[in-house]
């Protein structure tokens, strides 16, 4: 029932949002926001570390063909519920700066997209699954090609087409495998015990379908060329739950469907996925060092953490897969944060060009703090949420192949270099004549920043706190792509 | 039964209308008599009915197709507006009694029991929709267009009248259930052997050959997009309605009835007609600038999806049909509500401006009908939340559910096609919302905002709970 509550809460937060004018809509959504992370922050107490699915409903969908409406959360789930619930309350509030046309509009398409998020966390059902997977995407579409920048139309519509072209894949695949169900259920469960009675070139078929759709919305080399665009040209607040969240629809969608359904295809096509994310990783990287424009920078970053999930899961081991996990958590926090960064400067600025900017930090001690931090979580070191992830991450991959760690590991120091960069390039130096006068944070900037440098530091300390929820469900999983 | 019977009657009360003088109760009244028609449709569910002797037959299955014709006709005699009062629209009266005969027509081709009656069902609805196609008669485009579908109709017509006379000379029968049997015997023996097989494969093939023209399936379809462009708006989306249906309807109660134990003879070439279709149908909308001209191409597309259902041949064919064919006719009667009023907004010298640049800013004075507008091309486009979807979802179902792996290669042609589909669907939405434009607000007449609230809902609906009508099915 909880599940449930937690999706019907921001739908119908959404309808109230849209029903007021002007102002309120702000505030009626981060009132929603506020009390969904009350109900994702109970949850994740609540929730009893075992491999069980909780907190579940089931209800008859549409019985004529044995699909239903069932959610229910388990220890990988949680993981992402608690993020999506987490990382919603920030994205509205780094909106309070700006005064939206069609505010209600607006504030209520974020509710809606975060109602859908949930959906497709918690969904046991795997066309429900698929149905929350697409309906996510109307209202991103909407929210980046109505207040996005000059070429959105363009970038936008690409992005859409493509992510549907992707996720059609998927959706030939789970009819294909429905069919096959001896009782035609579409559980995901019962399609993981179908997926044992198919051979090898049939879970090869499956793997490349599932395979393309993930990759599309991760987005993996070289599916991303939708990415940097769409990240650029849509409103702050649409980058980051693009970025926070949706992007970790793909990295679940592998973990909860493509691993454990198609073991085989995974034996068989599984290196050629981590060597493209691998690839991903290292070009990623390299483009993002070459970046003049901060948000750019930032996209080609999360593409090549996003790479370095990818190739953690397609590992298929205990580390491979709970350090993506926890960096999927880790990165959705980081992500926003850097992005709110970006348009706090922006904002005072109209400018996002590194060579254009400098010397900020002269003015701003508080803004420096906040950005130094969330920056070394991004990059990894030690006693930052970004350290845990990235060391189970690599680890992993070892175990996998130790040649295809090492070149993984290059994410490190690459990682470090781009990060270092943007920082440098935007806050220290000399001061520009738009950066003259650069005022520090307000009330609502600071509201947002500090939780976010906290929970980057406290996650970092006490990764176990995560890792403890869910690392039975990790290993039930495991089981079963093993048997 | 009594529908067809009443629906003439009807018919002949419309052209009596047109006496009084008072063009405002003609659309009420046609509206009441769909809607008494479909009363008594419904009159004979969960019964096995011939008629006229052996001539016709209901069952559930016809009378869900008949439903379904039924509400389109009322959806479309709903938005009609008395169509127009101005010189050139002197007859309206005409036009609605047109109309019902021709849902006469429609109306057998989903009951007929005997080929005759396929045959003049076909007739009575093609010469109904040749005079109305060329009902804008100062406009040369609805000239052409009516010539156009007249002669290549006939023509069609013609060659499923062969293919009738050659399956009657083969098997001695008119009545599908006998030639069923007959084609079963027939298959035993060697076709060589058989001095009547090639006589009866060839008819098949013809009969064959005159249904794709009416379902405007390719390689048969080159009529489609002029004369959908050229006709009034409002006949259009009656005939990529329910001329759809009901053609879809009949090939389907032909092959599936009559000519099953030759799936191999049909079969095969429908593969690629069915691909060929999907494929025209799809990637030549895109290159359309027309809002008009697209939906025709889309009309054609999903022929081509409607006809891998058929070509799968499950148990659950028939649900998929009838739910794809419901979904595909509100959606469409939608978007041609939209165009109608919008176009006509923009009309540059008398002429409605039908290209999607119409479009352009509708959200700005008229949410609604962006709204609705959008709703329909998502439905059409088959992305989640709308009937479309679902459509879509049932019909990729059975295409899996057939063995053959054939099914496998036209499910990845459809699923490619579908991603064509949306983009050339997003052209609207996005010339709606996006761009800029400086159109009006448009006033709506109450039952045509009731009707594209109905429409709207009811694809929401279907696409959040399939099963309210799945059940029925």
């Amino acid at each position: 029932m909880l599940t449930l509550t937690l999706i019907l809460l921001p739908i119908i937060a959404g309808l109230l949002t849209l029903s007021t004018k002007g102002e309120n809509a702000k505030v009626i959504a981060l009132v929603a926001a506020l009390v969904e992370l009350a109900l994702g922050a109970y949850t994740f107490f609540a929730f009893v570390p075992d491999a069980t699915s909780q907190f579940g409903v089931s209800y008859n969908w549409i019985a004529s063909a044995g699909i239903k409406f069932s959610v229910g959360i388990d220890g990988i789930s949680l993981i992402l519920v608690s993020l999506t619930t987490l990382v919603v309350p920030f994205i509205i509030l780094s909106t309070f700066q700006n005064n939206y046309e069609k505010a209600s509009i607006f504030y209520s398409l974020i509710l809606f997209m975060q109602a859908g998020l949930v959906g497709v966390f918690t969904a046991k059902d795997a066309f429900l699954f698929y149905f929350f997977f697409e309906a996510t995407l109307i209202p991103i579409y909407f929210i980046a090609a109505i207040w996005g920048g000059e070429n959105r139309i363009k970038v936008t519509f690409k992005f859409f087409v493509y992510t549907i072209f992707g996720s059609l894949f998927m959706l030939l695949a789970l009819v294909y495998l429905y069919i096959k169900t001896p009782t035609h259920s579409s559980e995901i469960t019962a399609l993981y015990e179908t997926a044992r009675l198919l051979d090898a070139s049939q879970q090869g078929f499956i793997f490349w379908a599932f395979f393309i759709a993930f990759a599309i919305k991760m987005p993996l080399f070289p599916f991303h060329t939708w990415q940097p665009d769409t990240y650029v040209e849509a409103p702050t607040a649409g980058t980051m739950l693009l970025s926070g969240i949706m992007l970790k629809m793909g990295t679940y969608g592998l973990i909860r469907l493509l691993l454990p359904i198609a073991p085989l295809g995974v034996k068989a096509w599984g290196t050629v996925a981590v060597v493209l994310a691998i690839v991903g990783i290292v070009y990623g990287s390299i483009i993002a060092i070459q970046q003049k424009d901060m948000k750019r920078l930032i996209a080609y970053s999360s593409f090549a953490h996003v790479g370095l999930m990818a190739a953690g899961i397609f590992s298929s081991n205990l580390d491979g897969i709970q350090g993506s996990l926890i960096q999927m958590l880790a990165h959705g926090i980081n992500v926003v944060g850097l992005f709110f960064i970006v348009e706090i400067i922006q904002q005072r600025t109209k400018s996002r060009e590194l060579s254009s900017l400098g010397g900020i930090t002269q003015t701003t001690p508080q803004l420096t703090v906040f950005f130094i931090i969330i920056m070394l979580g991004s990059v990894a070191l030690p006693l930052t949420n970004g350290f845990v992830g990235e060391f189970l991450l690599l680890k992993g991959v070892f175990e996998y192949n130790a040649w295809m760690g090492a070149v993984a590991g290059l994410t490190i120091i690459l990682g470090a270099v781009y990060m270092l960069r943007l920082v440098q390039k935007s806050m220290f130096g000399t001061t520009t004549s738009l950066t003259e006068g650069f005022e520090d944070l307000g009330l609502t900037e600071r509201a947002t920043l500090l939780p976010i440098a906290v929970l980057v530091i406290v996650l970092g300390i006490a990764p176990n706190i995560i890792l403890k929820a869910s690392e039975p469900a990790v290993s039930q999983l495991l089981s079963i792509i093993n048997k | 039964m009594n529908a067809i019977i009443a629906l003439s009657l009807f018919g002949i009360t419309n052209l009596f209308l047109g006496f009084l003088n008072n063009r405002k109760i003609l659309l009420p009244a046609t509206l009441l008599f769909v809607l008494i028609a479909f009363g008594l449709n419904l009159a004979d569910w969960n019964h096995e009915y011939y008629w006229f002797h052996n001539m016709l037959k209901t069952n559930n299955l016809s009378i869900n197709f008949t439903s379904i014709i039924l509400v389109a006709t009322a959806l479309v005699v709903a938005i009609s507006r008395g169509f127009g009062n101005d010189e050139e629209h002197t007859h309206p009266a005409e036009y609605y009694g047109i109309l019902l005969f021709s849902v006469v027509g429609a109306i057998m081709m989903v009951t007929f029991q005997s080929l005759f009656m396929l045959f003049v069902g076909i007739e009575i609805l093609s010469v109904a929709m040749y005079v109305l196609t060329g009902s804008d008669k100062r406009n040369l485009r609805s000239n052409e267009a009516a010539l156009k579908y007249f002669l290549m109709g006939s023509f069609a017509t013609g060659i499923m009248l062969f293919g009738i006379a050659l399956v009657y000379g083969a098997t001695g029968s008119f009545d599908i259930n006998g030639i069923g049997n007959m084609v079963n015997q027939a298959k035993l023996q060697d076709i060589m052997l058989n001095p009547y097989g090639p006589i009866l494969y060839g008819g098949i093939i013809l009969i064959f050959v005159g249904l794709l023209f009416k379902i405007s399936a390719a390689p048969f379809h080159f009529w489609t997009p002029d004369v959908y462009d050229g006709a009034p708006s409002i006949f259009t989306a009656f005939m990529s309605t329910v001329v759809k249906t009901a053609g879809v309807a009949a090939t389907y109660r032909l092959l599936s009835i009559s000519f099953p134990a030759v799936y191999g003879l049909w079969g095969n070439p429908l593969v690629y007609i069915t691909c060929l279709t999907l494929f025209i149908g799809n990637i030549t909308a895109v290159y359309q600038q027309s809002f008009k001209r697209m939906l025709a191409y889309s009309s054609i597309s999903h022929a081509g999806y409607l006809l891998i259902t058929v070509l799968a041949k499950t148990p659950t064919t028939n649900s998929s049909i009838l739910f794809y064919s419901l979904a595909y006719s509100i959606a469409t009667i939608s978007a041609f509500a939209v165009l109608m009023v919008v176009s006509e907004a923009q009309s540059k010298s008398g002429k409605p401006d039908e290209s999607f640049t119409a479009l352009n800013g509708l959200a700005t004075n008229n949410p609604f009908l962006a709204f609705v507008l959008t709703v329909s091309m998502l439905s059409l486009a088959g992305i989640p939340l709308t009937a479309g979807f679902f459509g879509k979802f049932f019909i990729f179902a059975d295409a899996f559910s057939n063995v053959s792996s054939l099914f496998k290669t036209i499910a990845v042609v459809a699923i490619l096609m579908s991603t064509v589909g949306i983009y050339y669907y997003f052209k609207p939405i996005i010339a709606a919302y996006l761009k800029k434009g400086d159109l009006e607000k448009i006033e709506l007449s109450p039952i045509y905002k009731l009707t594209l609230i109905i429409t709207t809902a009811l694809t929401i609906l279907l696409g959040i709970a399939p099963d309210l009508v799945k059940n029925i099915f």
